[in-house]
């Protein structure tokens, strides 16, 4: 099959090449990339398919032609931090929906946290997840393994054969590792590997049984609260830990301005540390709770405007090195019930870019920037091979139209995951087409 | 309306819409026959997740004096120990085609999660550390009993704030009416961020000092465990009200508690038992309110 793109703008930080480009894919492989080459469409294209219509795409045949004056041709996006459920949650989500949905939204490479069941503390789990992936994925899966065995915090996972066997990183995502002796240990051995550490800051004894940010609303609607304290002690320590032990540490899920303000310290004095936040920390607030709507109940909790200012600019001032999704699917049973015994978590793959796409909009920081964020710096922090959109390479690029306006409607997402408080918001930016290697995914209808 | 989850989505006039209907029902509950026939043929049903004796037994002589047909469910007889979830609680219960629901649970927000799943009209009776409305009409009702008024009052609330329900409703309830609002105890048990048109305290007797209405919270007792307090004979000694305190309190000052009291803890047995105290008073009048509370109702109307 052969796909030709035409008048696209390119972005491509990993082979840092900006313009008009035209792009070529046979058979999965991109086969030419015209830079700056404006081609009058009217002269190469007989058989152009009209990009907007409201006909049925014509069944893909072997050929097809794209004007895509306007558009983006961009690097599949990486997603360094999402949950795919299996093995052993099958009903909230599977390897299959998971990367449909990323590939969907525009991943074409997603890291899995380990807390599966079983927990993903040994070879033989991630054989499993990376054999399920090459049997039922969409894009490429990276598995991320746990820090302890079976997240208790207690002792270390076989972290060099969990390396050996793909694991990218290692992460007792979900739940903190909490004894400092722990934590250095394998912030220590992990140097051995050369493989960052992901840590979810939080310590629990603060947190105790709190449900949302601890503020004026937390008190208004009778909820516990989970003070910023709880996030930002964790982060401090392990900055502190990391400083001595000078092993790559990478904070998950940045949610407050205290927390920011650590990272630029760390970061001064050139700790190597990286953090990543979410979409929803720099698009809602706490007051995404109010009714007590589940769908908003996240881990850490969405904070107030202050923390979402900080985070936009950390954002911008690359303190925060990477936008993930945090994409937590959850059957509804699990959210369709009071307040505080919800499960945590927000469908992310099918809207993170849209969400994204609004610091961009805003002018809070330019496309480029943004998109290092979801590729380049996430395959440096973790050490994936990209090649970019080069001639020669396997296709993993996504066409996306940064201006589309669309509705969400969470009973289209592909992720079995529908707890999203986004529904029937109406965002500007959709992911056209994703294509990765000879898979074709083709939304340009919908 | 159908439901009453929450004082707060409250109008002025609608609450005292309720007080008023509770002045007529408080009447009828001293005539001879105290039963009313106006909901002759309706049902109610007491759902209760968390054990309660006093406002299931108020709620249960309320609708009993509105002639409706009563229902108790509780958690330690039904299928919820079985694993089963709210919302399929709630199903089962509105195949059985009631028209009320009293509603007490662990969670909070647990009131306004049934009301939008049911047609029937849902009363709670305490979510979690959200709400207790009930409670706070029955002590605004029993307050304009002695005082003639809200407007103007200055009102104490002493103890476990952040925990309690009840304070909540009050402080929504009393916030609608012109008072001065006073939250008075350890800082562990007061919000961090208070609203803005509540005074803090931290000492009793500035704190009750020149206000109309002590309103005193139970202070439950595993609260030493999660290092709120560091013991009950220490709250007792800073925060309990006692003989000592009355010097400091206005002479015509009311004192009230929504029960079960903790005697010689929060309250000293002198003050318990001593007129200035209503406790007995907002027990009766519990019943006149709540069967206000169901008379303004309207179960299977749009929510």
């Amino acid at each position: 099959m052969i796909i030709k793109i035409y008048n696209a703008n390119l972005i491509d930080p990993f082979n840092r090449k900006e313009g008009i480009a035209n792009v070529t894919i046979e058979n999965g492989i991109i086969s030419r990339v015209e830079l700056n080459k404006p081609t009058n469409l009217s002269q190469v294209a007989k058989t152009q398919e009209p990009l907007f219509t409201s006909q049925k795409p014509q069944p893909l045949t072997d050929y097809l032609e794209i004007n895509a004056q306007g558009l983006y041709v961009l690097p599949g996006l990486i997603d360094m931090h999402c949950h795919l459920r299996e093995p052993g949650y099958e009903y909230k989500e599977t390897i299959r929906t998971g990367t449909l949905s990323a590939v969907r939204g525009g991943f074409t490479s997603v890291c899995c946290m380990a807390n599966t069941n079983p927990v993903n503390d040994n070879p033989e789990v991630t054989y499993y997840i990376l054999a399920k992936a090459k049997e039922d994925g969409s894009c490429d899966v990276h598995p991320i393994g746990a820090i302890t065995k079976g997240l208790r915090g207690e002792e270390l996972s076989e972290m060099a054969l969990l390396k050996k066997s793909g694991c990218v990183a290692f992460s007792d995502d979900g739940m903190p590792v909490m004894n400092s002796l722990i934590m250095r240990r394998a912030l220590e051995y992990s140097k051995a590997l050369d493989t960052p550490l992901i840590s979810h800051c939080e310590d629990l004894n603060l947190t105790a049984d709190g449900v949302m940010n601890e503020g004026r609303l937390s008190f208004y609607l009778g909820l516990k609260g989970i003070p910023k304290a709880s996030e930002e002690i964790m982060v401090a320590r392990d900055i502190i830990l990391c400083r001595y032990f000078k092993s790559p540490l990478h904070i998950a899920h940045v949610s407050t301005k205290g927390s920011v303000e650590l990272l630029k310290i760390a970061k001064e004095e050139g700790i190597p540390v990286t953090a990543e936040t979410c979409p929803h920390y720099f698009v809602l607030t706490e007051e995404a709770v109010k009714n007590y709507n589940t769908f908003a109940k996240v881990n850490p909790p969405l904070r107030t405007d202050e923390d979402k200012e900080a985070i936009k600019y950390a954002l911008k001032a690359g303190i925060i090195d990477v936008i993930a999704t945090d994409h937590a699917p959850h059957h509804i049973d699990e959210k369709k019930v009071p307040f505080q015994e919800a499960a945590n978590g927000i469908s992310g793959f099918e809207t993170a870019l849209a969400l994204s796409l609004q610091l961009v909009h805003e002018g809070c920081m330019s496309l480029k920037e943004l998109i290092e964020k979801l590729t380049i710096n996430p395959a440096k922090i973790l050490k994936i091979q990209k090649s970019g959109i080069m001639e020669g390479q396997e296709a993993d690029l996504i066409l996306v139209d940064i201006n589309k306006e669309w509705v969400v409607d969470s009973e289209k997402f592909a992720t079995l995951g529908k707890n999203t408080p986004f529904n029937g918001w109406k965002l500007k930016g959709k992911v056209l087409m994703t294509i990765k290697g000879k898979k074709f995914f083709d939304m340009r209808e919908e | 309306m159908k439901d009453l989850v929450e004082i707060r989505e409250l109008s002025r006039d609608f609450i005292e819409e309720i007080l008023n209907t509770a002045k007529a029902f408080k009447e009828v509950l001293q005539r001879d026959i105290k039963k009313v026939p106006t909901l002759r043929g309706k049902t109610a049903i007491n759902l209760f997740f968390e054990p309660s004796t006093r406002t299931r037994t108020s709620f249960e002589l309320a609708e009993k004096r509105m002639s409706l047909d009563v229902l108790n469910f509780s958690v330690s007889t039904s299928s919820v120990v079985k694993g089963e979830s709210l919302y399929d609680t709630l199903k089962t219960i509105e195949a059985y085609n009631v028209d009320y629901i009293v509603i007490r649970h662990s969670s909070s927000g647990a009131a306004k999660f049934v009301a939008g799943h049911t047609r029937a009209s849902v009363i709670n009776a305490g979510d979690g550390t959200n709400e207790h409305p009930t409670q706070a009409l029955l002590d605004a009702f029993s307050i304009l009993e002695v005082k003639g008024r809200l407007d103007g009052l200055k009102i104490a609330i002493v103890g476990d704030i952040i925990h309690s329900r009840v304070a909540r409703s009050n402080l929504y309830l009393l916030s609608k009416f012109d008072t001065e609002i006073r939250f008075v105890g350890p800082p562990t048990l007061l919000p961090i961020e208070p609203p803005d048109n509540v005074k803090v305290f931290y000492d009793l007797k500035e704190g009750i000092k020149d206000v109309d209405v002590v309103m005193l919270l139970r202070i439950q007792l595993e609260r030493q465990k999660g290092a709120f307090i560091p013991s009950l004979k220490e709250y007792a000694t800073m925060w309990g009200l006692k003989p000592n305190i009355l010097p400091y309190l206005k002479d015509d000052a009311i004192i009230m508690h929504p029960g079960p009291m903790n005697r010689g803890v929060e309250i000293a047995t002198e003050i318990a038992d001593s007129p200035k105290a209503i406790i007995l008073r907002q027990v009766t009048n519990g019943i006149a309110t709540r069967m206000a509370v169901i008379y303004s109702l309207t179960p299977g109307g749009s929510n």
